[in-house]
């Protein structure tokens, strides 16, 4: 059960999104999901999906590897859809018993159920063709900017990977902890709520306790391979634009010209 | 000039109660002196609590000592401005190999240390792969950590620290949570290392039948030397072990046994090739 959640999947593949800057893919991706929220038509959409489709295609991921990313909101999805089909007013087009449909809910739902749909399979291209190292790399080089304002870049980068990399650890701890206290009788399928939620004390105590501990390791072993954060450090594999980078760039850039100009005059 | 020298090293872990208050004063090691000579195999053996781990991390200027004092390539581990050259010159492996390994793909964290020294990227790529090589993992390269078996997790650590190019590697207990294949491994790529690249290795273990290739023996008790020598010359010495509460290698033990019993066989028998020798060489007189 704890296996399903897939934290930056990867769908390992050569095709130039892939071979693309981090950067990049994190600046388009911010750009498309701003650019859903500017505009109000379809022409708008249709332009969006052009590019969503482009991406798609160009990325090499199948279609349903990325359909699958959508199943986990297929509810949060439906639920905005009703509420905006039903909760709008303005000319009414059915109405029975209570509820009735309007011309503008109808028009709401449908944008509404685009954005999220799109917002979803943009951002779910971005981390499918992405290492979620060089994803923490893009972060940390793009967002360097932020050291001005003592953000500390570099280190939430590096917790990020760390995460990352625990994470396999962790479930299968986990595993190996909840089939050792079902061994001592512990029922982690009790149908009972309030039981269930008490079932998980014995479970993430020795959790956290061994968490600690790995991480007092790690810390002793990266202070003995001479780690002192990230002043003087070099990288094995620096992010370095390409040409492309630069016509990717170029790409985005156009796509966000586009949709201002469709916004302005339609 | 001695990689590692100790000099009355003492060490002291004091236990607190809740309020912060001293509990009690553990000395984990006592008034160890010791000396190291460049391109050396030391095995430092001892049973749980024994100190070894305490001594192990001194080395690397984890821990600092109490009393007295710890050279590493003739500096100083108390003075400061040392410290990341002591790190460099003396590497370190540990126990669990889990918790050592910070990156997501094999060649990466093996190219953690030199990045942390600030070496130019060029040169961390060759020295990433030529560690790799070295320890026989380099076609795992792009692999990640976590589909790879024990015995190459601390095969990937030893390379990682390797990349660093320290004159000496002290490895505490890495072959502790392997199973014996793993274990093997660990034990052979360490031999290389000291053998090709005549790297100083002091290899911290409980495991007996590890330290059959070292220079120079020290076992530990009660954070005292209790006993040092060659190979050899521990393993004659089966009882005074076994007062330690060591086991003595198979081998060496059946050797033992039959020598009590009145059989001619010389002392310390290491491998069972010696044995088969000395039993031929029984059975001929």
């Amino acid at each position: 059960m704890l296996r399903d959640i897939t934290l930056g999947q990867y769908y390992p593949a050569e095709s130039v999104i892939h071979r693309l800057d981090p950067r990049v893919k994190l600046f388009g991706t911010l750009v498309f999901l701003v650019s859903l929220f500017i505009t109000d038509n379809f022409i708008g959409y249709a332009l969006a999906l052009c590019f969503l489709a482009t991406a798609i295609i160009v990325s090499k991921v199948p279609l349903s590897f990325i359909m699958r990313g959508l199943k986990a909101i297929i509810f949060l999805l439906i639920f905005s859809v009703l509420i905006n089909l039903f909760m709008t007013r303005g000319e009414v087009v059915v109405s029975f018993w209570k509820l009735s449909i309007t011309k503008e809910g109808i028009y709401v739902a449908s944008f509404m159920a685009i954005r999220i749909l799109f917002l979803i399979m943009g951002s779910s291209i971005m981390t499918l063709t992405t290492t979620p190292n060089n994803l923490t790399d893009g972060l940390e080089k793009g967002l360097g900017f932020l050291k001005i304002f003592r953000v500390p870049v570099h280190e939430i980068a590096m917790m990020m990977s760390i995460a990352l990399r625990f994470i396999p650890i962790l479930m299968e701890e986990t595993d190996k902890i909840m089939k050792a206290q079902m061994a001592r009788g512990a029922d982690f399928e009790s149908k009972k709520l309030t039981k269930r939620v008490k079932s998980l004390v014995p479970l993430l105590i020795p959790l956290f306790v061994s968490a600690f501990r790995r991480a007092n390791d790690l810390a002793t072993a990266m202070e003995a391979r001479c780690y002192r954060g990230g002043k003087g450090r070099t990288k094995m594999k620096p992010l370095k634009y390409k040409k492309r980078d630069a016509l990717a760039y170029l790409i985005i850039f156009a796509y966000l010209a586009g949709m201002i100009l469709v916004r302005r005059f339609f | 000039m001695e990689i590692v020298k100790t000099k009355n090293l003492t060490f002291d872990y004091i236990r607190r109660d809740e309020d912060g208050n001293v509990e009690g004063i553990t000395t984990a090691v006592d008034n160890v002196s010791l000396s190291v000579k460049p391109g050396e195999f030391i095995a430092i053996l001892g049973h749980n609590g024994s100190g070894k781990s305490t001594l192990a991390k001194h080395i690397n200027a984890i821990l600092f000592p109490t009393e007295g004092t710890v050279f590493v390539d003739g500096m100083d581990t108390n003075d400061d401005k040392n410290l990341w050259d002591i790190r460099k010159t003396a590497g370190m492996v540990f126990q669990n190999p889990d918790n050592q390994i910070i990156g997501q793909v094999v060649e990466e964290d093996v190219g953690f240390g030199p990045e942390n020294m600030g070496v130019p990227t060029d040169e961390i790529l060759e020295r990433v792969a030529e560690s790799l090589k070295a320890v026989g993992m380099y076609e795992f390269r792009k692999k990640s950590p976590n589909r790879l078996s024990g015995g190459q997790k601390q095969r990937v650590s030893i390379a990682g620290v390797l990349a660093m190019h320290p004159k000496c590697i002290v490895l505490d207990e890495p072959t502790a949570m392997l199973d014996p294949i793993g274990r093997k491994e660990v034990i052979r790529a360490v031999t290389a290392l000291n053998m090709v690249e005549k790297i100083t290795i002091i290899l911290i273990t409980h495991y007996m039948n590890e330290i059959v290739g070292a220079d120079r023996v020290f076992v530990m008790d009660k954070g005292h030397i209790a006993m040092e020598g060659t190979p050899r010359e521990i393993f004659s010495r089966v009882e005074e072990l076994k007062a330690l509460r060591l086991d003595v290698p198979q081998v060496t033990s059946c050797a033992h046994e039959l020598k009590k019993r009145g059989l001619n066989i010389p002392d310390g028998i290491l491998t069972e090739a010696e044995l088969v020798e000395a039993l031929k060489n029984v059975y001929h007189s």
